[in-house]
């Protein structure tokens, strides 16, 4: 197997990767300096989704190791608002208490985590919630026959009112001194999706309960986690060794990902032909697929890149995946900064 | 405070060798800090571990040929939160760039 002294790359065979323990992390290969750090990490935002939840960027030249410190951080240690407590004053629904207090507590919430504070002393049933670390949300939902109800109906939708809670049912109360800090409360503060079904309910039945949201991280529990997903993966290489044509070129077409093989074609003494060539590896799965076939065994080189990263942040949406991703380098700087202050109390 | 504690070190190494105890922190600060500081001229041998899933606790052991192992490590965390500096900054300018680029 050839290979380029000045390129790295993780080469990737029909069985296994050969050269897995060059990019092992373990070992250090290099020594460590800043200057040639500064100079080799390159940062490309790549696309936004429409509705700015869902954020692709490049993380280039730097080691494993850092790339996932971002990717946990994100996924357990950037906090954000969700309801902890729920005071069930009525709920003859025929969903219990407690699972119904799960299922709120799932629910994500609009407000932004950095304009709260973590609440002071949890496990304290009896103090009042201050205003700084804690949202209120009240709801309260009665579930009647539809006396407009259309005659023949039959559909619970027509002959009963309220029979589906919804999350927009949950309404913010202000305490203490947030009316005035926060005049927009419910766009604010309020849930993030208006839709997502609660429980089901037939008439006479309710639901009456106070909630209170407080900041918490993923670590203690899942409903606190920013990101439906963050992950990151290697820019996939492909190399075509020799030139694919005819059949052949269709074949091997089809065993990548679609967009990464294209076929050109281009006429010589009037007959047209056809050549694969590589058009953009960027997003094949690396299924290695084309190994399944003798003849095309032998054409092609998969590789990826080792500190080419493509990193995928999705939001729940209560920021947006720049700001959380800037927020989880600072959460890794602030372990940095606790520690230096450790070793200085130590010493 | 009261985070990091140290283990004690024998007699033959003094403070060339040590092995540090984080506590409330695991793979996410142990394998990134490690990435740096196993890449030190000075460092014989650095590693981490969490030795247990159920306590909150990462150890991270320090061995240098010259040297205090405290100040390696004290050198390690410094030049982490420089990375981190330096990422935030990268980001920061790329997200602009392409902020510019995308709102026309």
């Amino acid at each position: 197997m050839e290979k380029n002294s000045s390129v790295h790359r993780v080469i990737l065979e029909e069985y296994g990767v050969p050269n897995a323990a060059e990019y092992s992390n373990l070992q250090a290969n290099e020594l460590w300096n800043f200057e040639k750090f500064k100079e080799n990490l390159k940062i490309r935002v790549v696309k936004e989704s429409q509705d700015g939840r869902e954020l692709e960027f490049d993380l280039i030249g730097c080691s494993a190791a850092l790339a996932n410190a971002f990717r946990r951080i994100l996924l357990s240690e950037v906090p954000t608002m969700a309801i902890e407590k729920v005071f069930i004053l009525n709920n003859t629904s025929l969903i219990q208490d407690e699972v119904l207090a799960h299922r709120i507590g799932l629910l994500p919430l609009r407000a932004d985590p950095r304009l709260f504070e973590y609440p002071s002393n949890p496990g304290n049933e009896e103090e009042e919630p201050s205003d700084q670390d804690t949202l209120r949300y009240e709801m309260k939902v009665t579930c009647t026959w539809n006396p407009q109800a259309p005659k023949d109906s039959r559909r619970p939708d027509d002959i009963y009112r309220n029979n589906n809670v919804y999350s927009r049912d949950i309404k913010w109360t202000p305490i203490g001194r947030q009316a005035e800090l926060y005049p927009k409360g419910e766009e604010q503060l309020g849930m993030l999706e208006g839709d997502i079904l609660v429980c089901k309910m037939r008439p006479g039945q309710e639901i009456h309960a106070f909630m209170h949201a407080v900041k918490g991280i993923g670590k203690d529990h899942a409903k606190f986690s920013p990101v439906s997903t963050a992950t990151y993966r290697l820019l996939p290489d492909i190399k075509l060794t020799r030139p694919v044509k005819g059949e052949m070129a269709e074949l091997l077409k089809n065993c990548f990902s679609p967009g990464v093989i294209e076929i050109v074609k281009n006429k010589k003494n009037g007959i047209e032909n056809r050549e694969a060539k590589v058009k953009d590896p960027r997003y094949d799965s690396c299924s290695r697929n084309v190994f399944r076939y003798e003849d095309l065994k032998d054409c092609v080189q998969l590789s990826r890149v080792p500190d080419h990263f493509i990193f995928t942040v999705e939001s729940v949406g209560a920021l947006p995946p720049s700001a959380l991703f800037l927020e989880a380098v600072k959460i890794l700087k602030t372990k940095c900064k606790t520690f230096i202050e450790e070793i200085d109390s130590i010493e | 405070m009261g985070r990091l504690a140290e283990l004690a070190g024998d007699e033959d190494t003094g403070d060339r060798c040590r092995t540090f105890v984080f506590q409330d922190e695991g793979h996410t600060l142990g394998n990134a800090l490690r990435s740096i500081v196993s890449r030190y001229p000075e460092v014989l041998f650095c590693g981490y571990t969490v030795p247990h899933p159920a306590e909150t606790k990462m150890h991270f052991r320090i061995q240098v040929s010259n040297g205090r192992a405290i100040d390696v490590l004290r050198k390690g965390l410094e030049d982490l939160e420089k990375v981190c500096d330096h990422t935030s900054k990268t980001f920061e300018a790329a997200w602009e760039s392409y902020k510019s680029e995308h709102v026309a």
